[in-house]
C-alpha cells in the first residue's frame, strides 16, 4: 500500500468518512451495463443458487435453481441465464467502424494497411465482488466444453442451445478481466475501492454493504458504525439486515431459511410426481417461496450494486479512459469474429506460448494503467511524487545546449526547483506531457545550488544569464534574472536555515520532444516561471518482444503443444477410479 | 530441520575423500572440469551449474565460453542486466585481448559501458549483422529477444539463469541448440508486477524461473554446483550455506585467521564502534536499536546505519586476505549498505551525505546482486515493522543482503523481530504442481537471526 492511501486511510478514520483517492474515475462505465448478482450453493463447486440479472435496474430478471443438486433443473437456470446475456452481449456486435490496421500480408511477409471492423461500442458485465468475478469464471469454465445436440447428434446430456456459446463469452470475460485496467468485467467492490480509501483493511473493503457504507454513510451515523452494521446486524430471526454480495450465502440463511424450504420443495416434488393429490399445487407454493428467499438475498446487493454505480458515475471520466476502452472494444470485436469464424472454444490450459503472452500484454497494460491514471489526476500523481517517481516544481532557469553530435541537436537544461524528493540518479530517463500533450524525454543531469543563488542574490544570477546569453544570443537567454531571483528569494523567506529543505534545485537536460531541427520548435522547451511535472516511468511503455508461434516452442519448454491432445494438463490418477482430470 | 542434517553433509562438499583435509581448490577444480567436459563433450543439450554466492561463476563462464570459443563453437551469452553485459565482456576481452567479442547492445543513448571501447577485439553494435562471424556475441536477454531470422548459435551460456523468468527463456531459447545454464538458486526469484497465480503448477508457467521450466521439461539434464564460496569469509559460509544453501551446502575457499579486519583508532565505547569491533573479531554484528514499530524510513536506523559507516571510515580499517601481502585500508569503494526498499536506500544516501560521507555503494538487495564489497551494512528488512509480508521474509533478499562481504556484515535492527517472526508464520497459499521451496523465508530468517543474536551489542541513540 502506498503512503497516500495509508493517509487517505488514516484521515477517513478520523472523519469517519471515505476520502476520495482520485479526482476522476479511471475506468470506463457503459451507459448500459449488463448487472449480473449471482448466488452460489454452499458447500457445492459451481452450482448455481440464484441470480438476478438485467440492464434495468428497477426491473432484474430473477433466476433461480430450487434444487442446486439437481443437474436438469441447473442447465435450466444456465439456459435462462443465457438467454438473458447473451441478447445483450450480441446487441453490440453489428454497429461496427472501420480501422485501419498494419497486417502481415502471408505471400510477401510484408506489413500492409488492411481495414477491418471494429465495434462502435462493447458490452459491460458488472458484479458485486471480486468473488462474482472468480464465479462468472467457474460458470464459463463448466459452460464452454459443453455440446448441444445440434453441435454433436451423439452426445448422451446435450446442453440447451446458447449455454455453450455463453460459457465461450463467460471465459473471455473472465480473462479479460485480468488485463489491468480493462472495463468489459468489473466488479463493484474493486471499482469503489479504486476510487475511495476508507478506513478499513483491504480484506473488508471485499464487503460491497460496508464499502459503501464507508463511502456514502446515512446522515449522522460514523463510518466504521454503519460498515459494522452492514457486516453483522442481524434481525429478530437471526438474518443479516445486509445480506453478503454473494457468490456464497450467509450460514444462518442456508440453515434457518434455505434448507427447510428447500426439503418442502423436494417433498412436493415428491408429491407431484407420484400424482398425489394437490402435489402440483404444493410444488409451486414450494418454488414461489424458494424464489422469495433468494430474491430476499439478492435484492439488497442488487440495490447496492446500482447505488455504488450512481456514486462512480458522479465522477468525470478521466482522459486516458476512452483510449483503453478501445482496446476493451478490440478485444470484445475480435472474440466476436472468432466465434463467427467457428473457432472451437478456449482450451483448458494455455500453452507455453500463450501464458507467456498473456503475462506480457498485462505487464505492460499495468504500466500504461499506472501512468494514464497518474496523468490524468493530479492526486493519482501526488501519490506517485510522494513516492519519488515523479516531481513537480517551477522552471526557474533555462539554458540553451545543444549536443555534440555532427548535426548538433537542441539539449536545454532546464532547472527546476522542487519540493519533492525522486529517487533519481545521473542520466535517469524523465518524461513529461507538454501542454499541448505532447511527449517530451529528459534526462536527469545533476542538482543545482539553489542556496548559492539565493545566498549570492542578484550577482549570480545575472552572471548566470550573461552566460546564457553569450551561448545563445537568441534570446532564450531572456529568461529574465528577476525570475531567479524572485524563486530563490522566496525560498530563503520560506524555509531559513533549514539545509533539507523546503526546496531544491534539479537540472534536467531535454533530450526529445523539440522537433527536427537545431533549434527547439516554439513551445517545446518550457519557460522560466512554468509549473512542470515529470515522471521516472515511461507514459507509453513499449510491449514484450515477439514471441515464438506455438507450433515451435523450444526444447526448454516442452517443444511444440502435441496437437493430438490438445487437453494437456494433469493425467488422472492411476489409483483413483473416479479422477476424470 | 527437514531431511538430512546439513551440517553432516557440509563435511563432504565437493566429494572430498573422508580422512583427507578439506582441499577447497582442488574440489573447485574437479567440479570445474566436470562442468566444462559435460559442456563441451556431453551428449545433452543443456548443462545447469548452481552456484553460490562467490563461488567463482563469472571466472567459469568467461573460461567456459574461452574453451567453447576454442574448439570453434559460435557462442551467445545471454545475460539479465547491461551492467552483468559489460561485466563479462570486460572480463572476457581481459582474459584474452586476441579473442573476437561482440558486444550487441541497444539503441538508447549511452548503451554499454565505455570501457570496453578500450579492448581492441570487442565490437559493440545495435545490430546483429555487425556482429556476423565474432567468435562471441554477449548481450542481455531483452535485446537478443528481438533478434529474429538468424542461423541459430551451436552453443549458448545463459548467465544469473535463477534470475531469468521463464517467458524470457522462451524468447531466445529457439536462437541456441545448445547451451550451460550458470546462476545462484538462493538469490532473488524473478518476479511479475501482475498475478500470475492462473499459470501456478504449469510445468512452463511463465512467471517462474527459467531454470524451473528447463528441468521440469527436461529433468534429466547433468546438474553441477560449484562447492567453494571464495567470497565469502569462514566466518560466513557456514551460515549463510546452513541458512540457505541446507541441501547443497559449501564451504568457503579461505580459512579462519586467513581474512582479519583491525581499526587504526580504538573504540570510543559508542554502540557503532562496538559493533563494528564485533564484526572485525568475529565476522558479523548485530546492532541492536530499541524495539518500536517505525515507518519504512525509521529515521534512527538509517541514523545508526550511517553512523556505523562514518565509524568504519573514521577508525581506519584495514583488511587482512590473501588477495595482497600487505593489509589494505578500506575505503569507501569497498564498502556497501544494503536495504530492502528504495525509499530506505534514498534515506541512508541522504543520511551519509549529512555525515560528509562519499562513495560508499547504498542500493537495495536487488541491485546488490551479484556485487562484492569488504565490509558490508545491512539495514535488516523486518527491522520496526509491524508484519513480516512476503516481500520481506523473500529469502533470497535475505541471501542477498548477508552474502556481498569479503570480511565483515554489521545487521542494523531493531529488537523484536523473532517475536514478529512468531506472530507472522508463512501463509502463502500452496499451489498445487509447485515445487515447495526450502527453506522458506520464515525459517531462513530465524536462523540468521538466531547467529546474529550472538554477536549483539543493543544500543540506545
Amino acid at each position: 500500500m502506498s503512503l497516500i492511501t495509508t493517509l487517505a486511510r488514516m484521515e477517513a478514520v478520523r472523519e469517519g468518512r471515505a476520502q476520495p483517492l482520485t479526482t476522476v474515475r479511471h475506468r470506463h462505465l457503459s451507459e448500459r451495463p449488463l448487472a449480473f448478482v449471482p448466488l452460489t450453493t454452499a458447500g457445492e463447486a459451481g452450482a448455481p443458487l440464484g441470480a438476478l440479472v438485467g440492464t434495468d435496474r428497477d426491473a432484474p430478471r430473477l433466476l433461480i435453481v430450487a434444487q442446486p443438486r439437481d443437474r436438469d433443473l441447473r442447465f435450466a437456470f444456465l439456459a435462462e441465464l443465457a438467454e438473458e446475456i447473451q441478447p445483450y452481449l450480441d446487441s453490440y456486435g453489428d454497429e461496427v467502424e472501420l480501422e485501419e490496421r498494419k497486417e502481415t500480408d502471408p505471400e510477401t511477409g510484408k506489413k500492409v494497411p488492411v481495414q477491418v471492423e471494429l465495434c462502435q461500442d462493447a458490452p459491460q458485465l458488472l458484479v458485486p465482488s471480486a468473488a462474482g468475478v472468480a464465479f462468472v469464471r467457474l460458470l464459463g469454465r463448466s459452460m464452454r466444453f459443453r455440446r448441444t445436440a445440434e453441435q454433436d447428434p451423439e452426445t448422451p446430456f446435450p446442453a440447451p442451445a446458447r449455454v455453450p456459446l455463453l460459457g465461450r463469452w463467460l471465459t473471455h470475460y473472465g480473462e479479460r478481466a485480468r488485463v489491468p485496467g480493462s472495463c468489459l468485467l468489473l466488479s463493484l467492490t474493486e471499482l469503489l475501492s479504486r476510487h475511495w480509501a476508507t478506513g478499513q483493511s483491504n480484506l473488508e473493503d471485499q464487503h460491497l454493504g460496508s464499502l459503501l457504507a464507508w463511502i456514502d454513510p446515512p446522515a449522522g451515523v460514523p463510518g466504521a458504525e454503519a460498515a459494522l452494521r452492514a457486516e453483522s446486524e442481524r434481525d429478530e430471526a437471526g438474518q443479516l439486515r445486509c445480506p453478503p454480495a454473494g457468490p456464497s450465502t450467509d450460514p444462518a440463511f442456508d440453515n434457518k431459511l434455505l434448507a427447510p424450504a428447500m426439503s418442502r420443495y423436494d417433498a412436493a416434488r415428491a408429491e407431484a410426481a407420484q400424482g398425489v393429490a394437490g402435489g402440483a399445487a404444493r410444488l409451486r407454493l414450494a418454488e414461489a417461496e424458494l424464489r422469495g428467499l433468494v430474491e430476499s438475498q439478492l435484492r439488497p446487493t442488487w440495490d447496492a450494486l446500482w447505488h455504488g454505480v450512481d456514486l462512480l458515475r458522479a465522477l468525470p471520466e478521466g482522459t486516458r479512459v476512452a483510449d483503453r476502452w478501445k482496446r476493451d472494444r478490440w478485444s470484445y470485436t475480435g472474440h466476436r469474429d472468432r466465434v463467427r469464424a467457428g473457432e472451437p472454444p478456449q482450451p483448458k490450459l494455455d500453452d507455453a506460448v500463450t501464458a507467456a503472452q498473456k503475462l506480457a500484454a498485462r505487464e505492460t497494460a499495468q504500466a500504461q494503467l499506472d501512468a494514464h491514471e497518474a496523468l490524468d489526476d493530479p492526486l493519482v500523481m501526488a501519490g506517485r511524487r510522494l513516492a519519488g517517481e515523479a516531481f513537480a516544481g517551477e522552471v526557474i532557469d533555462v539554458e540553451m545546449a545543444w549536443s555534440d553530435a555532427k548535426v548538433p541537436r537542441p539539449r536545454p537544461l532546464v532547472t527546476i526547483r522542487t519540493e519533492d524528493r525522486p529517487h533519481l540518479a545521473e542520466r535517469v530517463k524523465l518524461h513529461r506531457v507538454t501542454a499541448d500533450g505532447r511527449a517530451q524525454s529528459g534526462e536527469f543531469a545533476g542538482l543545482a545550488d539553489l542556496d548559492d543563488a539565493a545566498d549570492l542574490d542578484g550577482a549570480a544570477d545575472v552572471d548566470g544569464t550573461a552566460d546564457v546569453d553569450g551561448a545563445d544570443g537568441s534570446g532564450e537567454g531572456g529568461s529574465g534574472e528577476g525570475g531567479s531571483g524572485e524563486a530563490g528569494g522566496a525560498d530563503v523567506v520560506g524555509d531559513p536555515g533549514d539545509t533539507d529543505g523546503p526546496g531544491h534545485a534539479l537540472v534536467v537536460r531535454l533530450t526529445g520532444g523539440m522537433g527536427r531541427g537545431k533549434q527547439p520548435e516554439p513551445g517545446t522547451v518550457p519557460e522560466k516561471g512554468d509549473r512542470v511535472c515529470w515522471t521516472l516511468f515511461e507514459h507509453a511503455p513499449r510491449g514484450g518482444p515477439e514471441l515464438p508461434d506455438p507450433e515451435s516452442t523450444p526444447w526448454t519448454h516442452g517443444g511444440p503443444p502435441d496437437a493430438a491432445a490438445p487437453a494437456q494438463g494433469p493425467q488422472p490418477d492411476p489409483m483413483t477410479e473416479e479422477d476424470y482430470l | 530441520m527437514i531431511g538430512a542434517d546439513p551440517a553432516a553433509a557440509a563435511a563432504h562438499p565437493g566429494r572430498a575423500r573422508a580422512g583427507e583435509p578439506f582441499d577447497p581448490s582442488a574440489a573447485a577444480a574437479r567440479a570445474t572440469e566436470a562442468i566444462l567436459h559435460d559442456t563441451l563433450h556431453g551428449a545433452d543439450r543443456g548443462v545447469v551449474v548452481d552456484s553460490p554466492p562467490g563461488a567463482g561463476k563469472s571466472t567459469l563462464v568467461v573460461r567456459a565460453a574461452r574453451e567453447l570459443a576454442a574448439a570453434g563453437r559460435p557462442l551467445m551469452v545471454v545475460a539479465q542486466t547491461n551492467a552483468q553485459v559489460d561485466d563479462l565482456v570486460d572480463r572476457l576481452a581481459t582474459a584474452d585481448p586476441e579473442l573476437p567479442v561482440g558486444r550487441l547492445h541497444s539503441s538508447d543513448p549511452h548503451p554499454y559501458d565505455p570501457v570496453l571501447d578500450g579492448h581492441e577485439s570487442v565490437r559493440a553494435s545495435a545490430k546483429i549483422a555487425d556482429l556476423a562471424g565474432l567468435d562471441i556475441v554477449v548481450s542481455t536477454a531483452a535485446k537478443w529477444a528481438h533478434i529474429k531470422n538468424v542461423e541459430p548459435w551451436r552453443h549458448a551460456i545463459v548467465d544469473e539463469a535463477y534470475q531469468m523468468r521463464s517467458d524470457a527463456l522462451l524468447a531466445v531459447a529457439g536462437l541456441f541448440e545448445r547451451a550451460l545454464f550458470v546462476g545462484d538458486p538462493g538469490q532473488l526469484d524473478p518476479f511479475s508486477v501482475v498475478g500470475a497465480d492462473q499459470w501456478a503448477g504449469l510445468s512452463y508457467d511463465p512467471s517462474a524461473s527459467a531454470v524451473t521450466t528447463l528441468l521440469a521439461h527436461n529433468p534429466r539434464l547433468p546438474q553441477h554446483r560449484l562447492p567453494v564460496s571464495w567470497r565469502l569469509p569462514a566466518s560466513a559460509a557456514p551460515l549463510v550455506s546452513h541458512a540457505f544453501y541446507p541441501y547443497t551446502p559449501f564451504r568457503s575457499g579461505t580459512g579462519h585467521g586467513e581474512r582479519r579486519l583491525s581499526f587504526g583508532v580504538a573504540s570510543d565505547g559508542s554502540g557503532p564502534d562496538r559493533v563494528l569491533d564485533e564484526a572485525a573479531a568475529s565476522g558479523w554484528g548485530l546492532l541492536e536499536l530499541p524495539a518500536r514499530r517505525t515507518p519504512r524510513t525509521d529515521p534512527e536506523a538509517v541514523a545508526a546505519v550511517a553512523q556505523v559507516v562514518r565509524r568504519l571510515l573514521d577508525r581506519g580499517a584495514v583488511a587482512v586476505s590473501e588477495r595482497s601481502d600487505e593489509p589494505q585500508p578500506v575505503a569507501a569503494d569497498r564498502i556497501a549498505v544494503g536495504t530492502a526498499h528504495r525509499d530506505q536506500a534514498a534515506a541512508v544516501r541522504a543520511a551519509l551525505a549529512g555525515l560528509g560521507v562519499s562513495g560508499v555503494t547504498v542500493d537495495t538487495a536487488n541491485r546488490l546482486q551479484g556485487r562484492e564489497f569488504d565490509v558490508t551494512v545491512v539495514l535488516h528488512p523486518l527491522s520496526g515493522r509491524p508484519d513480516a509480508t512476503a516481500f520481506h521474509l523473500e529469502t533470497g533478499r535475505l541471501c542477498v543482503l548477508a552474502s556481498r562481504h569479503r570480511q565483515a556484515c554489521v545487521v542494523v535492527c531493531r529488537a523484536g523481530v523473532a517475536e514478529l517472526l512468531d506472530e507472522h508464520p508463512s501463509t502463502e497459499p500452496v499451489q498445487l504442481g509447485v515445487t515447495v521451496k526450502f527453506p522458506d523465508g520464515w525459517e531462513a530468517n530465524h536462523a540468521v537471526l538466531a547467529h546474529l543474536s550472538e554477536h549483539r551489542v543493543s544500543w540506545r541513540p
